[in-house]
């Protein structure tokens, strides 16, 4: 077919308008910043850079990474009774106890997990809400080579950690979901909820997504905070297997292993027995005596 | 496999958009007798020539170099940037890496920051705004200094040309799920951070240059999405040292400038 210079344009296809041609030639304005903000004082500033952001995420992250660990870890105490079990309670609250009064450490070490908490939830929010402004979804698909299936779920593993939370608080700290429940005697409360199967069904999904959620974060740690080097680098992603692989496993344990019967205490308060019955155990006037909390 | 191979017949869904103020649609173009050795751009050059003999408006898209090194071109193909074979840009992609009769979808890069001009066209001058921020070594400029003056470890003049070797096609951009300009920012400052001439404007560049980025682009959630997609291959690794250098500048800058 010959080329004509002199087509007309369909009517599908509008001729391009004169300005629409200029953009083409010429250099277009800037897309509109769309983040004027205010600027705070040092080093407040820092939290308001998305790059801060992330640093806040990543040290709230470490303190949480530590927190879960030693969660897990003291939760295996259950594995030696109820006793022993509610002696590690006590002990927890009695930390620092020669210097400062009963529960107050306890209490300052919740206080920095919640400020943790609370800046690793809104640091996530705003920068969840400025990537969603300046993305744009595909229409035709995307294909993901690099992000996988935990990078990918954060914003959905987090909140359900964060659910799993309040859950986790109102069932075994506050006692709100158990008629069981026994203020004071963990071994039993945790035989109490998980020996009923839809609950330990939901700490065993609330843990998987902790895990998935571990897994991305604690290599992520180590990006957000330039801790970067050929020194290391390829350690990231194990030690990010490995700890999330043992957060699993141990908290998994706890579910699976009430619902086989490892963790049952017959429905009886032990640590309720124990301490109006004649003690063989040191603690057991001091337990008696001493509020709980 | 390149000299016998079979011409190809092709099904594009080619993404074609009046302008930035419009609505886009897919529109499907069936292709025959594609050379395996055409470039995805000469491709696109075959299909444009059919449609102006027909007296249809052709797609219009970016290139100049065609050798990977201008920046210019850069499609979504099959939702991968610059399309399914890594460390090239579009116009290095031949069609050889498509089987006969395939779908191909094309679309242009997708961020708020990078409207659409017009099909696959997108305005990326969000990225000259961070290259203006700071993405420079201020000298006066005299005689050439002699060769081997300022001493530079081998180490960091191949970490520097490393990063020096972004084009700023905008490929990290258009495959972070986030539209986060993590690496196309951290490449332009790593490759003056690293070096000696880079030193005198460090912080004061890496506080302008991150700050003027998070004006247009999302936040990086380190899903390595941007190396791979990357046609010069480029590590995070460089986010990572940005992101070192970032809260090193906050507190150098505070002490140097007496700024925020």
């Amino acid at each position: 077919m010959p080329f004509s210079a002199d087509v007309a344009f369909p009517p599908s296809h509008k001729s391009p308008s004169a300005e629409t041609r200029l953009t083409l030639t010429a250099h277009k304005k800037p897309p509109d910043s769309n983040r004027r903000r205010i600027p705070l004082p040092w080093p407040l500033s820092i939290y308001q850079s998305a790059v801060g952001k992330k640093w806040v995420m990543a040290i709230t992250g470490i303190a949480l990474l530590g927190f879960v660990l030693a969660h897990m870890i003291g939760n295996l105490h259950i594995y030696e009774g109820p006793i022993e079990t509610h002696e590690y309670a006590e002990a927890l609250r009695d930390l620092g106890g020669d210097v400062v009064p009963r529960t107050w450490l306890l209490w300052a070490m919740r206080s920095g997990l919640i400020f943790a908490f609370v800046l690793h939830i809104h640091s996530a929010f705003s920068l969840t809400r400025l990537s969603r402004a300046a993305d744009e979804r595909y229409r035709g698909g995307r294909n993901y080579i690099a992000a996988n299936y935990a990078s990918r779920t954060m914003r959905w593993t987090g909140p359900i950690v964060g659910l799993f939370l309040v859950y986790h608080l109102a069932d075994l700290t506050w006692g709100h979901f158990n008629p069981d429940y026994v203020r004071g005697d963990p071994y039993h409360n945790v035989s109490a909820s998980l020996s009923n199967l839809p609950v330990a069904i939901w700490y065993i999904v609330a843990n998987v997504a902790l895990a998935v959620h571990i897994y991305h974060g604690a290599w992520s740690i180590f990006q957000s905070l330039g801790i970067n080097s050929p020194r290391f680098n390829r350690l990231r992603r194990g030690f990010a297997g490995l700890f999330s692989a043992v957060i699993l496993v141990g908290n998994l344990s706890f579910p699976v292993l009430t619902q086989a019967g490892v963790i049952d205490d017959g429905g009886d308060s032990r640590v309720g027995e124990a301490s109006s019955a004649p003690a063989n155990l040191v603690s057991q006037t001091a337990l008696a005596e001493q509020p709980v909390e | 496999m390149s000299a016998g191979a079979e011409p190809l017949s092709l099904r594009l869904k080619v993404w074609r958009q009046d302008d930035e103020g419009s609505d886009g649609r897919f529109e499907k173009y069936d292709l025959a007798g594609i050379s395996a050795d055409a470039s995805f751009l000469e491709m696109l050059d075959l299909l444009n020539e059919r449609l102006t003999l027909e007296g249809k408006e052709p797609v219009a898209f970016e290139s100049d170099c065609r050798e990977g090194i201008c920046g210019t071109c850069g499609l979504m193909i099959n939702g991968r940037a610059h399309g399914p074979q890594q460390g090239t840009a579009t116009c290095q992609l031949h069609m050889r890496q498509f089987s006969d009769s395939a779908e191909i979808t094309v679309e242009p890069w997708r961020a708020a920051a990078f409207p659409v001009i017009r099909d696959l066209v997108v305005d990326r001058s969000a990225f000259d705004e961070i290259i203006t921020a700071g993405g420079y070594i201020s000298i006066n400029t005299g005689a050439a200094p002699d060769a081997n003056l300022t001493p530079i470890p081998k180490e960091a003049a191949e970490a520097s040309f490393d990063a020096a070797a972004c084009i700023g096609c905008g490929a990290c951009v258009a495959a972070c799920p986030n539209s986060a300009a993590q690496l196309f920012t951290s490449a332009k400052l790593q490759h003056l951070n690293l070096l000696p001439q880079g030193q005198a404007e460090r912080w004061a560049r890496t506080e302008a240059m991150v700050e003027k980025m998070e004006e247009y682009f999302g936040s990086c959630t380190n899903h390595g999405e941007c190396s791979v997609a990357c046609p010069k291959d480029i590590s995070i690794d460089f986010i990572a040292w940005t992101n070192r250098d970032y809260i090193k500048a906050k507190f150098n800058n505070r002490k140097l400038l007496g700024g925020r």
